[in-house]
Protein backbone atom coordinates (compact mmCIF):
# COMPACT_ATOMS: atom_id res chain seq x y z
CA UNK A 1 0.00 0.00 0.00
CA UNK A 2 1.34 3.48 -0.78
CA UNK A 3 0.89 6.02 1.49
CA UNK A 4 -1.47 8.40 0.79
CA UNK A 5 -0.09 11.91 -0.78
CA UNK A 6 -2.31 14.42 0.88
CA UNK A 7 -2.85 18.08 0.55
CA UNK A 8 -3.83 20.22 -2.66
CA UNK A 9 -0.82 21.91 -3.90
CA UNK A 10 -1.66 25.18 -2.28
CA UNK A 11 -1.21 23.30 1.18
CA UNK A 12 1.68 22.47 0.45
CA UNK A 13 3.10 25.82 -0.45
CA UNK A 14 1.98 27.00 3.30
CA UNK A 15 2.59 23.93 5.11
CA UNK A 16 5.13 25.06 7.76
CA UNK A 17 6.15 21.15 8.44
CA UNK A 18 6.40 18.28 5.78
CA UNK A 19 7.58 15.09 5.98
CA UNK A 20 8.99 13.83 3.22
CA UNK A 21 9.22 9.86 2.63
CA UNK A 22 10.30 9.53 6.41
CA UNK A 23 11.37 5.79 7.84
CA UNK A 24 12.02 4.96 11.50
CA UNK A 25 13.62 2.20 12.37
CA UNK A 26 13.98 0.34 16.12
CA UNK A 27 16.51 -2.00 15.21
CA UNK A 28 15.24 -3.85 12.27
CA UNK A 29 11.93 -3.33 13.06
CA UNK A 30 10.55 -0.37 10.94
CA UNK A 31 8.30 1.52 12.99
CA UNK A 32 7.56 4.61 10.45
CA UNK A 33 7.26 3.54 6.56
CA UNK A 34 7.42 6.06 4.25
CA UNK A 35 5.03 8.64 5.60
CA UNK A 36 5.07 12.12 3.98
CA UNK A 37 2.85 14.25 5.15
CA UNK A 38 2.07 18.78 5.51
CA UNK A 39 1.31 20.44 8.43
CA UNK A 40 -0.46 23.63 7.94
CA UNK A 41 0.87 26.68 10.29
CA UNK A 42 -1.39 28.01 13.20
CA UNK A 43 -3.23 24.58 13.25
CA UNK A 44 -3.85 22.13 15.14
CA UNK A 45 -3.32 18.63 13.40
CA UNK A 46 -4.16 15.48 15.31
CA UNK A 47 -2.41 12.17 15.06
CA UNK A 48 -4.74 9.00 16.18
CA UNK A 49 -4.20 5.51 15.58
CA UNK A 50 -4.37 2.30 17.57
CA UNK A 51 -1.52 1.21 20.08
CA UNK A 52 1.83 1.05 18.65
CA UNK A 53 0.67 2.05 15.24
CA UNK A 54 3.92 4.62 15.25
CA UNK A 55 2.65 7.65 15.98
CA UNK A 56 4.45 8.57 18.79
CA UNK A 57 7.61 7.57 16.98
CA UNK A 58 6.98 9.77 14.19
CA UNK A 59 5.88 12.63 16.81
CA UNK A 60 9.25 12.69 17.98
CA UNK A 61 11.10 12.38 14.61
CA UNK A 62 9.82 16.19 14.21
CA UNK A 63 12.61 16.94 16.72
CA UNK A 64 14.68 14.44 16.63
CA UNK A 65 13.97 13.36 20.04
CA UNK A 66 14.37 9.37 18.80
CA UNK A 67 18.03 9.59 18.36
CA UNK A 68 17.71 9.84 21.90
CA UNK A 69 16.36 6.68 22.49
CA UNK A 70 19.36 3.72 21.54
CA UNK A 71 19.39 1.73 18.13
CA UNK A 72 16.88 4.44 16.58
CA UNK A 73 17.46 5.54 12.98
CA UNK A 74 15.61 7.92 10.90
CA UNK A 75 15.64 8.06 6.83
CA UNK A 76 13.95 10.30 4.92
CA UNK A 77 13.42 14.68 5.36
CA UNK A 78 11.51 16.45 8.03
CA UNK A 79 11.34 19.86 6.10
CA UNK A 80 10.37 22.81 8.49
CA UNK A 81 9.91 26.11 6.68
CA UNK A 82 11.98 24.59 3.71
CA UNK A 83 15.12 23.16 5.69
CA UNK A 84 15.70 20.23 6.56
CA UNK A 85 16.28 19.47 10.46
CA UNK A 86 18.01 15.72 9.39
CA UNK A 87 20.32 17.93 6.91
CA UNK A 88 23.98 17.06 7.85
CA UNK A 89 25.69 19.00 10.42
CA UNK A 90 22.27 20.49 11.44
CA UNK A 91 22.38 20.68 15.30
CA UNK A 92 19.39 18.23 16.94
CA UNK A 93 19.16 20.72 20.14
CA UNK A 94 18.97 23.56 17.86
CA UNK A 95 16.17 22.56 16.26
CA UNK A 96 14.50 21.38 19.75
CA UNK A 97 14.37 25.05 20.94
CA UNK A 98 12.17 25.78 17.53
CA UNK A 99 10.32 22.37 18.20
CA UNK A 100 9.04 22.16 21.91
CA UNK A 101 7.71 19.08 22.71
CA UNK A 102 5.07 18.26 25.89
CA UNK A 103 5.04 14.45 27.18
CA UNK A 104 2.65 11.61 27.68
CA UNK A 105 2.84 11.98 31.46
CA UNK A 106 3.86 15.47 32.98
CA UNK A 107 7.41 15.61 33.74
CA UNK A 108 8.22 18.82 35.88
CA UNK A 109 11.77 18.61 37.32
CA UNK A 110 11.97 18.67 40.98
CA UNK A 111 12.45 22.50 41.12
CA UNK A 112 10.34 25.08 41.71
CA UNK A 113 7.45 26.22 39.72
CA UNK A 114 9.55 29.63 38.40
CA UNK A 115 12.99 27.54 38.08
CA UNK A 116 10.74 24.95 35.41
CA UNK A 117 9.60 27.67 33.57
CA UNK A 118 12.99 29.12 33.48
CA UNK A 119 14.79 26.24 32.68
CA UNK A 120 14.66 26.51 28.81
CA UNK A 121 15.76 30.40 28.82
CA UNK A 122 18.17 30.17 31.13
CA UNK A 123 19.85 27.10 28.80
CA UNK A 124 19.32 29.31 26.03
CA UNK A 125 21.62 32.28 28.27
CA UNK A 126 18.76 34.28 29.86
CA UNK A 127 20.10 35.42 33.11
CA UNK A 128 18.75 38.56 34.01
CA UNK A 129 16.33 38.51 37.16
CA UNK A 130 13.98 40.73 35.33
CA UNK A 131 13.72 39.23 31.63
CA UNK A 132 13.44 36.06 32.94
CA UNK A 133 10.75 36.59 35.45
CA UNK A 134 8.88 38.26 32.64
CA UNK A 135 9.14 35.17 30.57
CA UNK A 136 7.97 33.23 33.35
CA UNK A 137 4.80 34.89 34.13
CA UNK A 138 4.13 35.09 29.89
CA UNK A 139 4.27 31.73 29.79
CA UNK A 140 2.42 30.18 32.57
CA UNK A 141 -0.30 33.35 31.48
CA UNK A 142 -0.39 31.76 28.33
CA UNK A 143 -0.48 28.02 29.56
CA UNK A 144 -3.62 29.43 31.50
CA UNK A 145 -1.33 28.63 34.73
CA UNK A 146 -0.82 32.18 36.12
CA UNK A 147 -3.41 32.55 38.22
CA UNK A 148 -3.15 29.54 40.30
CA UNK A 149 0.57 29.49 40.70
CA UNK A 150 1.72 33.03 40.60
CA UNK A 151 2.04 33.14 44.64
CA UNK A 152 4.08 30.00 44.75
CA UNK A 153 5.80 30.50 42.34
CA UNK A 154 9.20 29.25 44.80
CA UNK A 155 7.33 26.19 45.56
CA UNK A 156 7.69 22.75 44.88
CA UNK A 157 6.71 21.95 40.71
CA UNK A 158 6.07 18.47 42.06
CA UNK A 159 3.31 19.73 45.01
CA UNK A 160 1.19 21.10 42.17
CA UNK A 161 -1.58 18.91 40.55
CA UNK A 162 -1.31 16.17 37.97
CA UNK A 163 -3.33 18.64 35.84
CA UNK A 164 -1.42 22.06 36.47
CA UNK A 165 2.06 19.95 36.41
CA UNK A 166 0.92 19.17 32.86
CA UNK A 167 0.47 22.78 32.28
CA UNK A 168 3.31 23.44 33.89
CA UNK A 169 5.14 21.10 31.20
CA UNK A 170 3.77 23.20 28.51
CA UNK A 171 4.57 26.92 29.56
CA UNK A 172 7.75 25.58 30.42
CA UNK A 173 8.01 24.60 26.82
CA UNK A 174 6.56 27.99 25.26
CA UNK A 175 9.34 29.61 27.40
CA UNK A 176 11.87 28.78 24.78
CA UNK A 177 9.69 30.28 22.50
CA UNK A 178 9.00 27.14 19.42
CA UNK A 179 7.57 27.57 16.55
CA UNK A 180 5.89 24.57 16.44
CA UNK A 181 4.36 22.65 19.69
CA UNK A 182 4.33 18.37 19.43
CA UNK A 183 2.14 16.93 21.79
CA UNK A 184 2.14 13.35 22.91
CA UNK A 185 -1.16 12.50 24.47
CA UNK A 186 -0.88 15.33 27.01
CA UNK A 187 -4.45 14.46 28.37
CA UNK A 188 -4.14 11.18 28.80
CA UNK A 189 -3.01 10.77 32.29
CA UNK A 190 -5.58 13.70 33.37
CA UNK A 191 -8.83 13.46 34.54
CA UNK A 192 -11.90 14.90 32.77
CA UNK A 193 -12.08 18.58 33.65
CA UNK A 194 -7.65 19.22 33.60
CA UNK A 195 -8.23 17.57 29.85
CA UNK A 196 -11.34 19.48 29.33
CA UNK A 197 -8.66 23.08 30.16
CA UNK A 198 -5.72 21.59 28.32
CA UNK A 199 -8.10 21.48 24.91
CA UNK A 200 -9.40 24.84 25.49
CA UNK A 201 -5.77 25.89 26.19
CA UNK A 202 -5.08 23.87 22.74
CA UNK A 203 -7.11 26.31 20.97
CA UNK A 204 -5.70 29.49 22.16
CA UNK A 205 -2.40 28.33 21.48
CA UNK A 206 -2.83 27.23 18.04
CA UNK A 207 -3.01 31.21 17.18
CA UNK A 208 0.55 31.43 17.98
CA UNK A 209 2.11 28.49 17.47
CA UNK A 210 1.44 25.01 15.03
CA UNK A 211 0.25 22.01 16.99
CA UNK A 212 0.73 18.84 16.51
CA UNK A 213 -1.01 16.23 18.71
CA UNK A 214 -1.00 12.71 19.36
CA UNK A 215 -3.71 11.09 20.59
CA UNK A 216 -5.70 8.21 21.03
CA UNK A 217 -9.41 9.54 21.74
CA UNK A 218 -11.14 10.19 18.55
CA UNK A 219 -13.61 12.54 20.51
CA UNK A 220 -10.70 14.14 21.79
CA UNK A 221 -8.93 14.53 17.68
CA UNK A 222 -12.51 15.87 16.46
CA UNK A 223 -13.10 18.55 18.98
CA UNK A 224 -9.82 20.07 19.13
CA UNK A 225 -8.11 19.51 15.29
CA UNK A 226 -8.46 21.60 12.01
CA UNK A 227 -6.97 17.91 10.47
CA UNK A 228 -6.07 14.48 11.59
CA UNK A 229 -3.89 11.70 10.37
CA UNK A 230 -4.81 8.28 11.05
CA UNK A 231 -1.66 5.73 11.56
CA UNK A 232 -2.01 1.92 11.57
CA UNK A 233 1.15 -0.12 11.18
CA UNK A 234 3.56 2.25 10.62
CA UNK A 235 1.86 3.72 7.76
CA UNK A 236 0.14 6.98 7.43
CA UNK A 237 -3.43 5.64 5.89
CA UNK A 238 -4.89 8.99 5.26
CA UNK A 239 -4.54 12.97 6.19
CA UNK A 240 -8.10 15.17 5.69
CA UNK A 241 -9.77 17.47 7.34
CA UNK A 242 -10.76 16.49 10.66
CA UNK A 243 -14.53 16.79 9.51
CA UNK A 244 -14.12 14.96 6.78
CA UNK A 245 -12.03 11.83 8.32
CA UNK A 246 -14.93 11.11 11.07
CA UNK A 247 -17.88 11.64 8.49
CA UNK A 248 -16.44 10.35 4.96
CA UNK A 249 -13.43 8.44 5.62
CA UNK A 250 -11.77 7.70 2.07
CA UNK A 251 -9.76 4.24 3.49
CA UNK A 252 -11.83 1.29 4.25
CA UNK A 253 -9.38 0.77 7.41
CA UNK A 254 -10.35 4.12 8.52
CA UNK A 255 -13.85 3.45 8.99
CA UNK A 256 -12.92 0.50 10.86
CA UNK A 257 -11.15 2.09 12.82
CA UNK A 258 -13.30 5.11 14.18
CA UNK A 259 -16.54 3.06 14.17
CA UNK A 260 -14.47 1.26 16.55
CA UNK A 261 -13.86 -2.03 15.25
CA UNK A 262 -10.60 -2.30 15.99
CA UNK A 263 -8.00 -0.81 18.50
CA UNK B 1 14.63 -9.17 65.07
CA UNK B 2 14.92 -5.20 64.61
CA UNK B 3 16.02 -5.39 68.39
CA UNK B 4 18.30 -8.21 67.81
CA UNK B 5 19.74 -5.70 65.07
CA UNK B 6 20.40 -3.18 67.54
CA UNK B 7 21.52 -5.06 70.30
CA UNK B 8 25.07 -5.04 69.67
CA UNK B 9 25.45 -1.46 68.67
CA UNK B 10 23.29 -0.76 72.25
CA UNK B 11 25.99 -3.08 74.20
CA UNK B 12 28.79 -1.60 72.16
CA UNK B 13 27.97 2.00 73.21
CA UNK B 14 26.92 0.87 76.97
CA UNK B 15 30.25 -0.44 77.14
CA UNK B 16 32.06 2.56 75.62
CA UNK B 17 30.09 5.14 77.30
CA UNK B 18 30.40 3.65 81.05
CA UNK B 19 33.92 3.23 80.13
CA UNK B 20 35.14 6.31 78.02
CA UNK B 21 32.71 9.11 79.37
CA UNK B 22 34.38 9.66 82.45
CA UNK B 23 37.63 10.29 80.21
CA UNK B 24 36.39 12.75 78.37
CA UNK B 25 36.29 16.95 79.37
CA UNK B 26 37.22 19.88 77.37
CA UNK B 27 40.34 18.82 78.23
CA UNK B 28 40.48 15.23 77.07
CA UNK B 29 39.38 17.01 73.43
CA UNK B 30 41.69 19.88 73.70
CA UNK B 31 45.03 18.71 74.86
CA UNK B 32 47.91 16.27 73.43
CA UNK B 33 48.65 13.15 75.18
CA UNK B 34 51.39 13.17 77.93
CA UNK B 35 52.95 10.80 80.45
CA UNK B 36 53.94 8.61 77.33
CA UNK B 37 50.61 8.72 76.52
CA UNK B 38 49.01 7.31 79.50
CA UNK B 39 47.70 10.63 80.77
CA UNK B 40 46.25 14.03 78.76
CA UNK B 41 43.88 14.05 76.00
CA UNK B 42 43.62 13.33 72.40
CA UNK B 43 43.80 16.81 70.16
CA UNK B 44 46.01 15.91 67.77
CA UNK B 45 44.80 12.76 66.98
CA UNK B 46 41.24 14.76 66.27
CA UNK B 47 43.12 16.95 63.66
CA UNK B 48 45.07 14.79 62.18
CA UNK B 49 41.27 12.70 61.75
CA UNK B 50 40.26 15.87 60.55
CA UNK B 51 42.66 16.71 58.89
CA UNK B 52 42.76 13.09 56.30
CA UNK B 53 38.85 13.34 55.96
CA UNK B 54 39.14 16.59 54.62
CA UNK B 55 41.81 15.59 52.16
CA UNK B 56 40.49 12.21 51.34
CA UNK B 57 37.34 13.80 49.92
CA UNK B 58 39.23 16.04 48.21
CA UNK B 59 40.60 13.12 46.02
CA UNK B 60 37.19 11.20 46.01
CA UNK B 61 34.41 13.32 45.60
CA UNK B 62 35.41 15.07 42.17
CA UNK B 63 37.12 12.43 40.85
CA UNK B 64 34.68 9.73 42.05
CA UNK B 65 31.35 12.04 40.96
CA UNK B 66 32.56 12.89 37.73
CA UNK B 67 33.17 9.09 37.21
CA UNK B 68 30.04 7.97 38.40
CA UNK B 69 28.21 10.47 36.22
CA UNK B 70 30.25 9.25 33.06
CA UNK B 71 29.38 5.91 34.16
CA UNK B 72 25.55 6.83 33.90
CA UNK B 73 25.30 9.23 31.55
CA UNK B 74 27.66 8.92 28.85
CA UNK B 75 29.30 5.05 28.97
CA UNK B 76 28.13 2.69 26.09
CA UNK B 77 27.03 -0.49 26.31
CA UNK B 78 30.32 -1.98 24.91
CA UNK B 79 33.04 -4.39 26.58
CA UNK B 80 34.83 -1.31 28.01
CA UNK B 81 32.11 -0.11 30.11
CA UNK B 82 32.02 -3.33 31.68
CA UNK B 83 35.66 -3.32 32.26
CA UNK B 84 35.34 -0.22 34.38
CA UNK B 85 32.36 -1.35 36.13
CA UNK B 86 34.24 -4.57 37.26
CA UNK B 87 37.20 -2.76 37.72
CA UNK B 88 34.98 -0.34 40.08
CA UNK B 89 33.46 -3.11 42.18
CA UNK B 90 36.55 -5.12 42.67
CA UNK B 91 38.11 -2.03 43.96
CA UNK B 92 35.41 -1.69 46.42
CA UNK B 93 36.28 -5.00 47.97
CA UNK B 94 40.27 -4.83 48.12
CA UNK B 95 41.29 -4.99 51.50
CA UNK B 96 42.19 -1.64 53.34
CA UNK B 97 46.12 -3.04 54.46
CA UNK B 98 46.47 -3.53 50.52
CA UNK B 99 45.71 -0.15 49.75
CA UNK B 100 48.51 1.01 52.96
CA UNK B 101 50.48 -1.25 51.49
CA UNK B 102 50.24 0.70 48.52
CA UNK B 103 50.03 3.63 49.58
CA UNK B 104 53.43 3.07 51.41
CA UNK B 105 54.68 2.26 47.83
CA UNK B 106 53.87 4.40 45.56
CA UNK B 107 53.12 7.78 47.41
CA UNK B 108 55.76 7.40 50.22
CA UNK B 109 58.06 5.68 48.74
CA UNK B 110 57.83 6.22 44.95
CA UNK B 111 56.60 9.56 44.55
CA UNK B 112 58.13 10.46 48.38
CA UNK B 113 55.66 11.91 49.82
CA UNK B 114 57.21 10.48 53.11
CA UNK B 115 54.53 9.91 55.26
CA UNK B 116 52.20 12.70 55.77
CA UNK B 117 48.99 13.89 55.36
CA UNK B 118 48.90 14.28 51.58
CA UNK B 119 49.61 10.50 51.21
CA UNK B 120 47.52 9.13 53.60
CA UNK B 121 44.68 11.02 52.04
CA UNK B 122 45.36 10.22 48.58
CA UNK B 123 45.35 6.41 49.74
CA UNK B 124 42.15 6.81 51.58
CA UNK B 125 41.22 8.95 48.76
CA UNK B 126 41.95 5.70 46.47
CA UNK B 127 39.98 3.51 49.31
CA UNK B 128 36.53 5.51 48.91
CA UNK B 129 36.65 6.23 45.27
CA UNK B 130 35.25 2.94 44.10
CA UNK B 131 32.18 3.76 47.25
CA UNK B 132 31.72 7.40 45.88
CA UNK B 133 31.29 6.20 41.92
CA UNK B 134 29.12 3.60 42.72
CA UNK B 135 26.88 6.12 44.74
CA UNK B 136 26.76 8.51 42.43
CA UNK B 137 26.09 5.90 39.24
CA UNK B 138 23.37 4.88 41.27
CA UNK B 139 21.90 7.72 42.01
CA UNK B 140 21.89 9.71 38.44
CA UNK B 141 20.47 6.08 37.48
CA UNK B 142 17.45 7.11 40.03
CA UNK B 143 16.80 10.06 37.92
CA UNK B 144 14.03 9.39 35.94
CA UNK B 145 14.25 9.06 31.65
CA UNK B 146 11.64 11.95 32.14
CA UNK B 147 13.76 14.49 33.76
CA UNK B 148 16.54 13.72 30.65
CA UNK B 149 14.18 13.78 28.54
CA UNK B 150 12.37 16.98 29.20
CA UNK B 151 15.80 18.62 29.29
CA UNK B 152 16.71 17.58 26.44
CA UNK B 153 13.29 17.96 24.49
CA UNK B 154 13.62 22.09 25.46
CA UNK B 155 17.06 22.46 23.34
CA UNK B 156 19.35 21.82 26.27
CA UNK B 157 22.97 20.19 25.30
CA UNK B 158 23.87 16.65 27.02
CA UNK B 159 25.86 18.04 29.23
CA UNK B 160 23.86 20.95 30.37
CA UNK B 161 21.29 18.08 31.38
CA UNK B 162 24.14 16.55 33.03
CA UNK B 163 24.82 19.71 35.45
CA UNK B 164 21.33 20.95 35.71
CA UNK B 165 19.08 17.72 35.81
CA UNK B 166 20.88 14.77 36.18
CA UNK B 167 23.51 16.44 39.43
CA UNK B 168 20.93 17.91 41.33
CA UNK B 169 18.27 15.02 41.12
CA UNK B 170 21.25 12.74 42.06
CA UNK B 171 22.87 15.24 44.72
CA UNK B 172 20.73 13.28 47.79
CA UNK B 173 22.02 10.02 47.24
CA UNK B 174 25.57 11.48 46.16
CA UNK B 175 25.53 13.68 49.40
CA UNK B 176 24.39 10.47 51.37
CA UNK B 177 26.94 7.59 50.17
CA UNK B 178 29.95 10.06 50.15
CA UNK B 179 29.44 10.93 53.69
CA UNK B 180 29.22 7.21 54.99
CA UNK B 181 32.08 7.11 52.94
CA UNK B 182 34.07 9.55 54.60
CA UNK B 183 33.21 8.07 57.53
CA UNK B 184 34.24 4.75 57.05
CA UNK B 185 37.75 6.85 56.27
CA UNK B 186 37.57 8.33 59.74
CA UNK B 187 37.82 4.98 61.29
CA UNK B 188 40.47 3.00 58.94
CA UNK B 189 43.53 2.24 60.54
CA UNK B 190 45.30 -0.06 58.39
CA UNK B 191 45.69 2.40 55.50
CA UNK B 192 47.03 5.08 57.41
CA UNK B 193 49.36 2.82 59.62
CA UNK B 194 52.08 3.35 56.98
CA UNK B 195 51.15 6.71 54.93
CA UNK B 196 50.41 9.36 57.41
CA UNK B 197 49.92 8.33 60.90
CA UNK B 198 52.52 8.90 63.38
CA UNK B 199 53.57 7.54 66.86
CA UNK B 200 53.28 10.07 68.97
CA UNK B 201 54.08 14.00 67.97
CA UNK B 202 54.18 16.70 69.89
CA UNK B 203 53.01 19.47 67.64
CA UNK B 204 50.52 19.61 64.78
CA UNK B 205 51.84 19.14 61.18
CA UNK B 206 52.87 22.32 59.75
CA UNK B 207 52.47 21.39 55.57
CA UNK B 208 50.74 18.62 53.70
CA UNK B 209 53.84 16.60 53.75
CA UNK B 210 53.97 16.38 57.48
CA UNK B 211 53.25 13.02 59.40
CA UNK B 212 49.67 13.48 61.92
CA UNK B 213 48.40 11.35 64.32
CA UNK B 214 44.63 10.30 63.94
CA UNK B 215 42.18 8.69 65.95
CA UNK B 216 41.71 5.14 65.05
CA UNK B 217 45.63 4.97 64.96
CA UNK B 218 46.08 6.33 68.09
CA UNK B 219 43.23 3.68 69.05
CA UNK B 220 45.48 0.93 68.05
CA UNK B 221 48.71 2.13 69.58
CA UNK B 222 47.19 2.52 73.26
CA UNK B 223 45.86 -0.76 73.03
CA UNK B 224 49.03 -2.44 71.78
CA UNK B 225 51.90 -0.63 72.57
CA UNK B 226 51.54 1.62 75.75
CA UNK B 227 52.41 -0.69 78.81
CA UNK B 228 49.80 0.18 81.59
CA UNK B 229 47.42 2.95 80.09
CA UNK B 230 44.39 3.92 81.42
CA UNK B 231 41.90 2.41 80.02
CA UNK B 232 39.81 5.24 80.40
CA UNK B 233 41.99 7.00 77.88
CA UNK B 234 41.80 4.14 75.26
CA UNK B 235 37.75 3.75 75.90
CA UNK B 236 37.19 7.59 75.93
CA UNK B 237 38.98 7.72 72.53
CA UNK B 238 36.98 4.74 71.12
CA UNK B 239 33.95 6.67 71.91
CA UNK B 240 35.26 10.13 70.57
CA UNK B 241 35.37 8.22 67.02
CA UNK B 242 32.41 6.22 67.09
CA UNK B 243 30.78 9.32 68.36
CA UNK B 244 32.61 11.25 65.34
CA UNK B 245 30.85 8.17 63.31
CA UNK B 246 27.47 8.14 64.33
CA UNK B 247 27.47 11.93 64.20
CA UNK B 248 27.98 12.15 60.41
CA UNK B 249 25.78 9.91 59.33
CA UNK B 250 23.11 11.66 61.33
CA UNK B 251 24.04 14.30 58.90
CA UNK B 252 23.87 12.21 56.16
CA UNK B 253 20.10 11.25 57.07
CA UNK B 254 19.52 14.63 58.05
CA UNK B 255 20.91 16.62 54.59
CA UNK B 256 18.91 14.04 52.97
CA UNK B 257 15.57 14.55 54.11
CA UNK B 258 15.98 18.39 54.00
CA UNK B 259 16.64 17.92 50.47
CA UNK B 260 13.77 15.86 49.11
CA UNK B 261 11.40 17.95 51.25
CA UNK B 262 12.88 20.75 49.11
CA UNK B 263 12.31 18.60 45.67
CA UNK B 264 8.67 18.30 47.17
CA UNK B 265 6.29 15.82 45.84
CA UNK B 266 8.10 13.03 47.89
CA UNK B 267 11.10 13.45 45.59
CA UNK B 268 13.27 11.20 43.44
Amino acid sequence: MKPALVGTAAREESARIRTDDLSVWYGRIEAICHVTMDFGANQVTALIGPSGCGKSTFLRALNRMNEVLPGVRTQGRVLIDGRDIYAPGTDPVAIRSQVGMVFQRPNPFPFSVFDNVAYGPRRHGVSGKGELYAIVERSLREAFLWDEVADRLRSPALNLSGGQQQRLCIARALAVRPEVLLMDEPASALDPVATGRIEDLLFELKRSYTIIVVTHNMQQAARISERTGFFLHGELVECEATADIFTRPKDPRTEAYITGRFG
Amino acid sequence: MALLALAPLVVILGYLLAGGLPAISWEFLTQGPSNMMRSGGIFPALVGTFLLVVGSSLVAVPLGVAGGLYLSEYAGPGVFTRLIRLAVLNLAGVPSVVYGLFGLGFFVVLLKMGVSVLAGSLTLGLLVLPIVIAATEEAARNVPDSHRHASLALGATRWATVWNVILPGARPGILTGTILAVSRVAGETAPIMFTAAAFFLPRLPGSPFDPVMALPYHLYVLSTEVARADPKIRLGTALVLVGLILLSNLVAIVLRARMRAKQGGGGV
